[in-house]
């Protein structure tokens, strides 16, 4: 099936063989860097980029992405310049820019914008984050970052067979929680690593094969996804300052690390994982914001109609 | 045995869960200025207890219904014209709700000024819950409780 006009919305709408398909034509796109090829698949095609509330890497990569693939964009990263200033509703932003452009990418404070965004246009959405709903690019880019950097496996993908714990702020994480529902397509199992207070939530536990811990034991893990604790999460400021120690990344940690284990953040870091452990070769994170590109620009050729069945039209 | 008269005409919803017929009540009763007795703690030979609601010459449309089932999923209804049963059905659990009720979420797009985005929910089963379609939220008995019909 094409994905030509396909909106990007939610993670929820991915089946076991779109994320397939998402980890191969990314792939794809990784060879393609790697070789330097010049790219003009989008050669003549505009891409809105429309960021209603401020992003580095999502806006970064995605502007990337596009011109990587030969496209150009419009766009605002600050909705203060944009016609919203003067009261502009979402939608009405979205049809101008549809009929501006050939694929938009939304960024939104507000939950349920892109969906409402994907009604509007009449071209391709894909949702750069809509407040604390959905964020699917940053969940596929994660499971690309899995399968690139776990040793090939024998299994349909490297995902397959991986322990992830998950470290830190396990409650309120969107990026943890959409991860954790994209995984359940794979044979994973789960280490929840939190403290009490950020517990993750029932229903992504729910049918999983899990282990729950507020110790920071990481010797059996593949993959560690290590998120930010924020201050404000805490009714009581002592509560924070008593926990934001505990699930430190650090030297002695990485020690208890399997040698082909992998350790991913979404990024910002602030301070759960120190600089002094960037150098040993199982930290990803950045390497991670890097198969952002790839994975972006396999989804911008794919719902613009440039990529199909791993070819490039 | 606590006496009520007989409504010659409107709507009596009947096997509310005790307890549950205020909710209703707030529910379905609009700005009816007739009569609205409301029962409870009505002994039943199916439930135990159980709430009754009457309305005098208010005739509930679907949406409405569709309402009253997330609060009192067992209820039935009775249509009354003439003083005769006209019609009687038992509410069902729709698979989901459009434009009928808000989302809870004052962030959601659905509650921002002027966008065209229709509220629409996905009802979750056992318990009742409500998924907002548009910010992914899901919303338990205690916010769709007191909702007026709008």
């Amino acid at each position: 099936m094409s994905w030509e006009g396909r909106n990007i919305i939610s993670i929820d709408e991915f089946s076991k063989e779109d994320f397939y398909r998402v980890l191969k034509n990314s792939e794809k796109m990784i060879d393609l860097l790697d070789k330097g090829t010049p790219l003009n698949v989008l050669q003549g095609k505009l891409m809105s980029s429309l960021f209603f509330e401020p992003s580095t890497r999502t806006r970064l990569s995605f502007h990337a992405a596009m011109k990587r693939l030969g496209g150009k964009i419009i766009g605002f990263s600050d909705p203060r310049t944009s016609s919203r200033k003067k009261g502009e509703t979402t939608s009405d932003t979205i049809k101008m820019a549809s009929a501006y452009s050939d694929v938009i990418v939304i960024r939104h404070p507000n939950p349920g914008a892109a969906k409402l965004a994907a009604e509007s246009a009449e071209v391709p959405v894909i949702n750069g984050g809509d407040g604390s709903n959905q964020h699917p690019t940053q969940t596929l880019l994660d499971l690309v970052t899995i399968q690139q950097e776990r040793p090939p496996s024998s299994s349909d993908s490297n995902i397959d067979g991986c322990k992830v714990a998950f470290v830190g702020d396990l409650k309120y994480g969107r990026t943890v929680h959409s991860l954790c529902t994209a995984l359940k397509n794979f044979d994973t199992s789960f280490k929840f690593i939190a403290p009490e207070e950020l517990e993750m939530p029932k229903k992504y536990k729910e049918g999983t094969d899990y282990e729950e811990t507020n110790e920071l034991e990481l010797s059996d893990a593949d993959v560690v996804y290590v998120t930010r604790i924020q201050k404000e999460r805490f009714p009581r400021p002592s509560e924070y300052e008593r926990l934001k120690g505990t699930y430190v990344i650090n030297e002695n940690v990485m020690n208890e690390l399997k040698d082909d284990a992998i350790v991913m953040h979404p990024l910002p870091r602030i301070n759960e994982i120190k600089s002094t452990v960037d150098s040993d070769p199982r930290a990803v994170y950045f390497k991670q914001a890097f198969y952002g590109v790839p994975t972006r620009m396999a989804l911008l050729a794919m719902v613009t109609g440039a990529l199909e069945e791993g070819e490039l039209i | 045995m606590m006496l009520v008269r007989h409504i010659r005409n409107g709507t009596v919803v009947d096997h509310i869960k005790a307890g549950k017929g205020p909710g209703v009540m707030k529910l379905v009763k609009g700005d009816t200025e007739d009569p609205v007795v409301l029962a409870m703690n009505v002994s039943s030979t199916r439930h135990g207890k159980k709430d009754i609601l009457k309305l005098e010459n208010v005739y509930l449309d679907e949406d409405t219904l569709d309402l009253v089932s997330l609060l009192a999923p067992n209820a039935t209804v009775n249509l009354i014209k003439e003083g005769e049963v006209e019609e009687k059905r038992k509410v069902k659990l729709p698979s989901e709700i459009k434009g009928v009720l808000k989302c809870f979420n004052p962030k959601c797009i659905t509650n921002q000024e002027r966008e065209p985005a229709e509220p629409e929910f996905k009802v979750l089963k056992n318990p009742v819950r409500l998924k907002c379609k548009y910010c992914g939220e899901v919303f338990a008995e205690k916010f769709f409780k007191n909702v007026q019909k709008p």
